[in-house]
């Protein structure tokens, strides 16, 4: 599946990134199933997106559970509670 | 007519003129309720010296309006103004500006708190400080979460 990755706050610092585009293989459904692929990839992606840290998840802009299923082409973000106001 | 107007800017806005601008000589405007939040010098025992403030473009313009579509489904409320700053602040600094018009003060009063409950824990901006112990990103308030329950076991 094709999706366009966006990390922001102390995850886009963590990661050295802002976003990329992937394509991850089929057993990846969820976002759970998301943030455990990219933890395989090692650090600093395992020590980010480590399961005990409190982590936000964004599908198409939307707030969502981890729970949630991925969408073909969706742009799926990663961030931590929000701090606004 | 629009009704509902976010905006996330760098720049500082006039508390004057935006009332003015949001009540629009309406006569059946008879409460203006608002909230400015700012930058207070002093954080988790530290010393506050300036922050920046991080969003996400896209999502913060619908989060802003799908909380405040939450809130005229609750409320009988004239129009909505949620003004959000980005980028470097300094202290005493405006931060945001929650305002509302209705015909009564009860309407307006708590639209405007329930909108400004919402932003702190469903809006996506975030926080970095910078502290004489270096910049530091601001951790989320349980007592923020709390506010928001508040208002789900009224409904």
């Amino acid at each position: 599946m094709k999706l366009e990755l966006r990390f922001f706050a102390s995850l886009r610092e963590g990661l050295g990134l802002s976003g990329e585009s992937i394509i991850t293989p089929s057993e990846v459904k969820t976002i759970a199933d998301l943030r455990v692929h990219l933890m395989e990839r090692g650090n600093p992606w395992a020590e980010v997106l480590a399961s005990n840290k409190v982590i936000r998840c964004a599908l198409n802009q939307e707030m969502v559970k981890d729970s949630t299923s991925l969408v073909e082409g969706a742009e799926v973000a990663f961030f931590p509670p929000v701090t606004g106001g | 007519m629009q009704n509902d107007f976010v905006r996330i800017q760098e720049a500082d806005f006039d508390l004057t003129t935006e009332i003015k601008a949001l009540r629009m000589d309406d006569p059946r405007v008879g409460a203006v309720v608002n909230f400015v939040g700012t930058v207070r010098d002093m954080n988790d025992g530290s010393q506050v010296k300036g922050m920046t403030l991080e969003h996400y473009p896209g999502m913060t313009e619908k989060a802003l309006e799908d909380i405040i579509a939450q809130a005229r489904s609750r409320w009988d409320i004239y129009k909505t103004l949620v003004i959000h700053r980005v980028g470097p602040l300094l202290p005493k600094d405006q931060i945001v500006l929650v305002a509302v018009t209705s015909a009564h003060r009860g309407e307006a009063f708590a639209a405007c708190e329930f909108i400004m409950d919402y932003l702190k824990t469903a809006a996506p901006f975030w926080k970095k400080e910078d502290a004489p112990e270096g910049a530091r990103w601001v951790d989320a308030r349980v007592t923020d979460d709390a506010a928001k329950v508040r208002w789900e076991q009224k409904s």
